[in-house]
């Protein structure tokens, strides 16, 4: 009599089980078949005349941190502040890649807010996106000094990853 | 046949009954599962024609051709490495574009194309079933459609 | 300020909801008195701190204050005043703020309105609440805070989606949460009962209100998603099977169970383990939908988050409080008197079978929703299981079911003979089969499974019919008299009535709709016509209208029925340029019968046919109807004095209670 009381509560521990399995599969967090290989070729021009354009010669010499971001994007306006500080320490180069925006948007943005980009390139169509593997924005990339991809970031870019995920990548690539 | 008697038949019976069900339902999951498919996932399996299967992917750029009464379109689909022709008869959901990840429930044909009875988007912020976005990043490339679009449809 | 203000209020809510756990459940296993009382004024304290933050996030949302990340992702200054305060709940942080909201309403109703519960109760319930509110409110403000702010704010908003700018979706949450939330309270007296040993007749008439206020809007809830989906997705279908779907009515088919159960114990004390384990079944289904929604692990027609950490957390707080209460049911079952033996046969029988055929529906759509999660952590396969698996199992355990409720109101607690309930039912009988014979007249050859469909609705109707006629001796004493006897019924035979004729006009409804549906998808130039289930269906072509904040192409469709206008249906394609986004509207044209419904399309190219899609629904507004019924039923048993908790002491009150009730 007792044995059957207990049936509901093992079927419900079954079912936590799989549960557990089924977040461990969680799409986000798909390692980048692009890391350690070379930063695909790309050559974009600048949001408006007279500023740089970002092409894939650029990420050569040095460390850079490569920020797919939008206009339209509002995840990106909340990593905007960290991204900003970055700048700021000069750790890396920073170089955005505006995603399917509109040039006049994605300037209106920085002139408002700060731009923390030193290069900056127009992919209006989103097609280097797709080169580089990119799934929504906001998205970043460690780039190291000869052109690989070293580490891949989705979503918005919190102190905590750039903590643990970027900084000792960034160190260990000064040696 | 005594009280006793009568309940151990009743609760047997019942048993019996619930095993039946479960029986039953097993079975009726086993014929209704409708397994998923990348383009490239096609390549390497067999499928028969009878199957019904859902296939997934981006609608490639500029396949998109309608027939003269607007009813019958064929469009490729592809996970950026392979891509397959799919043809539907119908009116295609709003949310549907070419370089839009877009799922299709249907049969393929022994000529290679897929005639799908269903296609599926989202109706949310995001646009790329995950299905879909699994089956592009496992072959190395993915996309997702921002809310808004610099072009018009 | 004000958003900080909401923030602020939060985390005092959930150190009340703290202090509302501790005091009401230690308060009750330590008979502490002071304790007990108190749990009161803490669930209250909760309520008031929950209800300003609720209101800091509307009113962040109405003065579309962009300097809130939750505002200005999901919300524009462009937005109607209505779908601004809506939007407070239309995306996955403020619906877990609405969730924790309803859930301390309820707790405030059970300190207003159940001051005559026994204060150990009262407080153990209010105890297990508070633990649940600790928990959502804990996952709020660590994985979901609405308040977050963003700086520099943005000049507007992103939320602009035309699709969730619609009174069926705006109001759908509300009503679900309701019926969600309100389940805890079953959940809580569950619990309360296993702690205390005391579960029984007294128990039940004291949950039995909760239970129908929680079911009914509940029913309420399901009904407008699926209105919703009927207008706005444009297929003429209103049901999917989609895990979302299945999500919400999971719960609805074991608090059906849990209903009927109920008033086995209040009656007869038996059926105790089935109700317990009922109670703690439909809201642990509740809590396993909001957790399939919201962390990714299902994919749907509106998922909201792919956030990983919330879906451990809710993992978490469903393993603690499923688990709990489950292995709390584990131990203390067998302290819970054994029932008064029943023959199978009886009104006890009856609703026994009620619970398991509904029981195992429940099981075979959660076979059916969960599998392919189940074969994915598995194996590499991704499956979806559709709607031929659950039409294939659902229905054979359901209709029975609904031949089944015609009789049930007829037979005798302990032991009864069915053979003369069929003779009283010859009527209903004889009603079915003429019903299913004028059904075939009509549509002949279109579907056996729909004579079956419309034949039952209309047994059940007709056994509704003879139950009534029965009660008040109609024919058999003067009409005068059986219309006094008509007041003196009490209300929730009423409620019951109206209730399963509701089901019974629902089956109908579904049944016309689905099966008897006429479709014509066409690609029409202007001047052409189709026709449709008898109507004559001309395009008069499509013009260029401009909306408040959309351009849309506007079909124009004369229906004609011989040489009559019956009808004109303009369905629009609209453009939203600010969203870049494309809808459709359909045109539905309702009448008691049937809905005509009309979709346009696309253009192939300028100045080429129009694809359009017509359909002819027979009956698809019962299904509406059927479902307000249903929602009225459960109402209309609240009305009843006895239900709530209003009729004379029963044996099992005689329990020394601290404080009166």
């Amino acid at each position: 009599m007792r044995m059957k009381f207990l049936v509901p509560l093992l079927l419900f521990a079954g079912l936590v089980a799989v549960f557990l399995a089924g977040l461990g599969r969680d799409p986000s967090i798909v390692p980048s078949p692009l890391l350690g290989k070379p930063a695909p070729e790309f050559a974009l021009p600048p949001l408006e005349a007279g500023m740089a354009g970002f092409k894939k010669e650029d990420l050569l010499g040095g460390a850079t941190l490569v920020n797919f971001f939008a206009s339209w994007c509002v995840p990106c306006k909340a990593e905007h502040p960290l991204l900003m500080q970055i700048k700021k320490e000069g750790r890396v180069r920073v170089a955005g890649i505006a995603y399917r925006d509109k040039p006049e948007a994605a300037l209106k943005w920085l002139k408002q807010d700060g731009n923390p980009y030193d290069r900056i390139g127009n992919d209006p169509l989103g097609r280097t996106a797709i080169d580089w593997g990119v799934y929504g924005v906001p998205e970043s990339y460690l780039v190291d000094r000869e052109g690989r991809i070293r580490w891949k970031h989705v979503g918005v870019l919190m102190p905590d990853n750039w903590q643990k995920d970027f900084l000792p990548r960034i160190e260990s690539l000064e040696k | 046949m005594t009280r006793k008697r009568r309940r151990l038949v009743f609760v047997l019976s019942g048993l019996t009954a619930l095993g039946l069900a479960a029986l039953l339902i097993l079975s009726a999951l086993e014929e209704n599962l409708v397994f998923f498919y990348s383009p490239s996932d096609l390549q390497t399996k067999t499928i028969g024609a009878e199957e019904r299967i859902r296939i997934g992917g981006l609608v490639e750029e500029g396949s998109l051709t309608r027939s003269s009464d607007g009813l019958e379109v064929n469009f490729r689909v592809t996970d950026l490495r392979t891509s397959l022709a799919v043809r539907y008869r119908g009116l295609l959901p709003d949310l549907f574009r070419e370089g839009q990840g877009i799922v299709a429930e249907g049969h393929l044909q022994a000529d290679g194309v897929f005639l799908a009875s269903e296609v599926l988007a989202k109706h949310d912020e995001t646009y790329m079933p995950p299905e879909v976005a699994r089956a592009l990043k496992k072959s190395g490339h993915w996309q997702e459609d921002p809310p808004e679009e610099s072009e018009a449809e | 300020m004000i958003p900080e203000l909401g923030h602020y209020a939060l985390v005092l809510a959930l150190f009340a909801a703290g202090v509302q756990a501790i005091l009401g459940l230690l308060g009750a296993i330590r008979k502490d008195a002071y304790w007990i009382l108190a749990s009161g004024p803490a669930a209250s304290t909760q309520f008031l701190f929950v209800a300003i933050a609720f209101l800091a996030l509307t009113h962040a949302f109405v003065t579309s204050d962009f300097s809130v990340y939750t505002v200005a992702k999901y919300s524009h200054s462009a937005k109607p005043l209505l779908y601004k305060i809506t939007g407070v709940w239309g995306n996955h942080e403020g619906s877990m703020l609405l969730w924790a909201f309803i859930l301390a309403i309820y707790g405030q109703l059970l300190v207003s309105l159940g001051k005559k519960l026994p204060h150990k109760l009262r407080a153990s319930v209010l105890g297990v609440q508070g633990c649940l509110s600790t928990g959502f409110l804990a996952f709020i403000l660590f994985t979901s805070n609405p308040f977050l702010r963003l700086d520099p704010a943005p000049m507007n908003g992103q939320g602009l989606n035309p699709l969730l700018q619609d009174p069926g979706l705006a109001f759908h949450p509300p009503f679900l949460y309701l019926g969600y939330v309100g389940f805890s309270v079953a959940f809580a007296f569950a619990i309360a009962g296993l702690i205390e040993g005391d579960i029984g007749a007294a128990w039940a008439r004291r949950l039995r209100p909760w239970v129908l206020a929680a079911w009914s809007f509940l029913t309420l809830g399901i009904g407008l998603g699926s209105w919703w989906a009927y207008y706005e997705l444009g297929w003429g279908g209103f049901w999917f099977w989609d895990p979302v779907e299945n999500a919400s009515l999971l719960p609805w088919l074991a608090g059906t169970a849990l209903l009927h159960s109920i008033g086995v114990v209040e009656k007869r004390e038996a059926l105790k383990s089935w109700t317990v384990l009922l109670a703690i079944l439909a809201f642990s289904l509740s809590l396993i939908g909001t957790f399939l929604v919201r962390s990714g692990v299902l994919v749907s027609v509106h998922s909201f988050a792919t956030d990983p950490a919330r879906g451990v957390f809710i993992l978490g707080l469903l393993a603690v409080a499923i688990g709990g209460a489950l292995a709390l049911y584990a131990a203390r079952a067998q302290t819970l008197k054994a029932a008064p033996a029943f023959n199978p046969v009886s009104r006890e029988g009856g609703l026994l079978l009620n619970n398991v055929l509904l029981v195992t529906a429940s099981a075979s759509v959660f076979l059916g929703t969960l599998y392919p999660l189940l074969l994915e952590s598995v194996s590499e396969d991704k499956v979806s299981v559709g709607p031929p698996f659950f039409n294939a199992t659902a229905l054979p355990l359901l209709l029975p079911l609904v031949f089944a409720m015609a009789i049930g109101p007829f037979l005798p607690w302990k032991k009864a003979d069915l053979f003369p309930v069929f003779q009283r039912l010859w009527l209903a009988g004889l009603a079915s089969l003429a019903v299913a014979a004028g059904a075939f007249a009509f549509h002949t050859g279109k579907s056996p499974l729909a004579l079956l469909g419309i034949g039952l609705a209309a047994w059940l109707l007709a056994g509704n019919g003879v139950l009534l006629a029965e009660r008040l001796k109609l024919f058999r004493t003067p009409l005068g008299a059986s219309l006094g006897r008509l007041r003196t019924l009490p209300g929730s035979f009423f409620g019951m009535l109206v209730a399963h004729s509701g089901i019974a006009v629902l089956v109908a409804g579904i049944t016309g709709a689905t099966l008897w549906q006429s479709e014509e998808i066409r690609a029409l130039n202007p001047g052409d016509s189709v026709a449709l289930a008898g109507y004559d269906i001309r395009f008069a072509g499509a013009t260029r209208v401009a909306g408040p904040n959309y351009l849309a192409d506007r079909g124009d469709f004369r229906v004609h029925r011989g040489d009559r206008l019956f009808a004109t249906l303009t369905p629009e394609r609209r453009y939203y340029p600010v969203e870049k986004r494309w809808t459709t509207e359909a045109a539905i044209h309702t009448t008691w019968m049937a809905d005509l419904y009309a979709v346009l399309g696309e253009q192939a190219e300028a100045g080429g046919p129009w694809a359009v899609r017509l359909y002819h629904n027979p009956l698809a507004p019962w299904i509406w109807i059927g479902t307000l019924l249903i929602a009225l039923g459960g109402g209309l048993s609240l009305t009843d004095r006895r239900v709530r908790g209003k009729g004379p002491k029963g044996p099992t009150d005689q329990k020394p209670q601290i404080g009166k009730a």
